[in-house]
């Protein structure tokens, strides 16, 4: 339990969220998800070499983040409409971890994915995909942090 | 077959043109008792964003595959799915998906392990049926449970094991995936997810047909004489030949085994699933290189 209190509320009420549905409602949930990945703002839309392509996902999807100087966190991310579920993950970390300080992102469960109660749901091959997401984004905020 | 089958001109010159159905067929018999439309899909999430109004989902991961062990189903599971989804023996099923029907095929394939007979492919899959405006509805069927019998599994025919794979080689093999993996390049396919393999390359001796070869720009199939050309003349394969296909984890080769099977008329074609994350983990199984077949070698003693 030590971590689960650890974890930022942001994302510990989308946890909560998934793990209170029955398997078919959680896949509901991921799809109201993906329906809210907000568009891109437009500095990105017009600068997609400013985006970073998430390979290990299989839909092609982008993500970018944002560090203000006092730390603070934006995620953006894009993925096309056929692929909902990566648009899902997506949207989940970009709600879940916008507005975090750098260091709370930084200090999120690599394996958080594994902790919303979509693995069976979604398989866990796919999950991975989500994983990647995660990884990436805080990859970018060192690289930022360390600039 | 129950259902009447499509004898539209595009499908002349296949093997087994009952195996396809056009867009058009399929709306004229939407609601025809005795036939259920089935939507497999590589995204698990893409057929509640709309779908063919009736159709039914099968998810190849989470309903075809055996959560545990790295199998499908067995006859027991499969008659539960497919009763559940108002599917009984003698149901005339048309599978469609995204990507070419890549998952459509895949679970036409299970179907078929299963001894399924009346299982067609809906041509061109979503994206025909999409580029010709028709309806998707976001409504999901709630189909009356039917009683489908309990049939094991049967392995035999259509599927290769590594073992099956090893005692076969010298005799031909469509590597599908795309040249990077069978060049040794890389493991997985161009922006896909790594399913884990220690090693990469090729079965010695495979011949390297990227899957989607098979399939024209609009998702259909390319018509019988290209197929012809490529499969028996660029791949070399003849008439009477027992052919496996691989890929990485079975899923693009049994896109492959339908286009060799149903559309070419080969009788002996096998898809090997556990394909390069098996092979390519595997201990003392031979490998290959680069962009050449290569040879068959020596066992190893």
């Amino acid at each position: 339990m030590d971590r689960m209190t650890e974890l930022p509320q942001s994302l510990a009420r989308i946890r909560d969220d998934f793990l209170e549905l029955d398997q078919s409602d959680r896949l509901v949930l991921l799809l109201e998800f993906a329906n809210e990945l907000p568009e891109l703002p437009d500095q990105f839309a017009d600068h997609p070499d400013l985006l970073e392509r998430v390979e290990e996902c299989q839909a092609p999807v982008f993500i970018f983040v944002e560090v203000e100087d006092d730390g603070t966190v934006h995620l953006h991310a894009t993925a096309p409409k056929e692929a909902p579920t990566t648009r899902g993950f997506a949207s989940i970390l970009v709600q879940g971890l916008s507005g975090l300080s750098a260091d709370e992102v930084l200090d999120v469960p690599d394996d958080f994915p594994q902790t919303i109660g979509l693995t069976d749901a979604v398989s866990p091959l796919r999950m991975r995909g989500m994983n990647a997401l995660l990884s990436r984004s805080k990859r970018q905020i060192r690289a930022k942090i360390a600039a | 077959m129950a259902i009447e089958v499509d004898s539209s001109e595009e499908f002349i010159g296949y093997a087994h043109p009952e195996r396809l159905v056009s867009t058009g067929w399929l709306q004229e018999r939407l609601s025809t008792p005795g036939l259920v439309v089935v939507e497999s899909d590589e995204d698990v999430l893409l057929y509640e964003t709309g779908h063919i109004p009736g159709a039914v989902k099968i998810d190849w991961h989470t309903d075809l595959n055996d959560p545990v062990e790295r199998d499908y189903i067995d006859g027991a599971a499969f008659a539960k799915l497919l009763g559940s989804r108002g599917i009984a023996r003698d149901t005339t099923v048309v599978i469609y998906g995204d990507k070419n029907n890549w998952w459509a095929a895949y679970a036409l394939w299970v179907f078929t392990l299963f001894g399924h007979a009346d299982v067609r492919l809906l041509d061109g899959g979503r994206a025909k049926w999409e580029a010709e405006g028709r309806d998707y509805t976001t409504e999901r069927p709630r189909p009356t449970a039917v009683d489908y019998p309990v049939v094991e599994r049967d392995d035999s025919s259509i599927r290769a094991y590594k073992d099956d794979v090893l005692t076969h080689l010298g005799e031909p093999l469509i590597d599908v995936r795309s040249p990077e993996e069978f060049s040794g390049e890389r493991t997985t396919a161009p922006a896909y997810p790594d399913e884990g393999a220690l090693r990469a390359g090729h079965i010695p001796s495979a011949h390297n047909v990227p899957w989607a070869k098979a399939a024209a720009d609009d998702g259909t199939f390319r018509r019988a004489p290209e197929l012809d050309a490529l499969y028996r003349g660029e791949a070399g394969l003849s008439d009477g030949d027992r052919v496996i296909a691989y890929c990485r984890i079975g899923e693009r080769s049994a896109h492959t085994w339908f286009v060799l099977t149903h559309l070419l008329g080969f009788e002996n074609v096998r898809n090997y699933d556990g394909s390069w994350t098996e092979w390519g983990s595997a201990v003392r199984v031979p490998i290959v290189r680069g962009s050449e077949p290569g040879e068959v070698p020596q066992r190893k003693g």
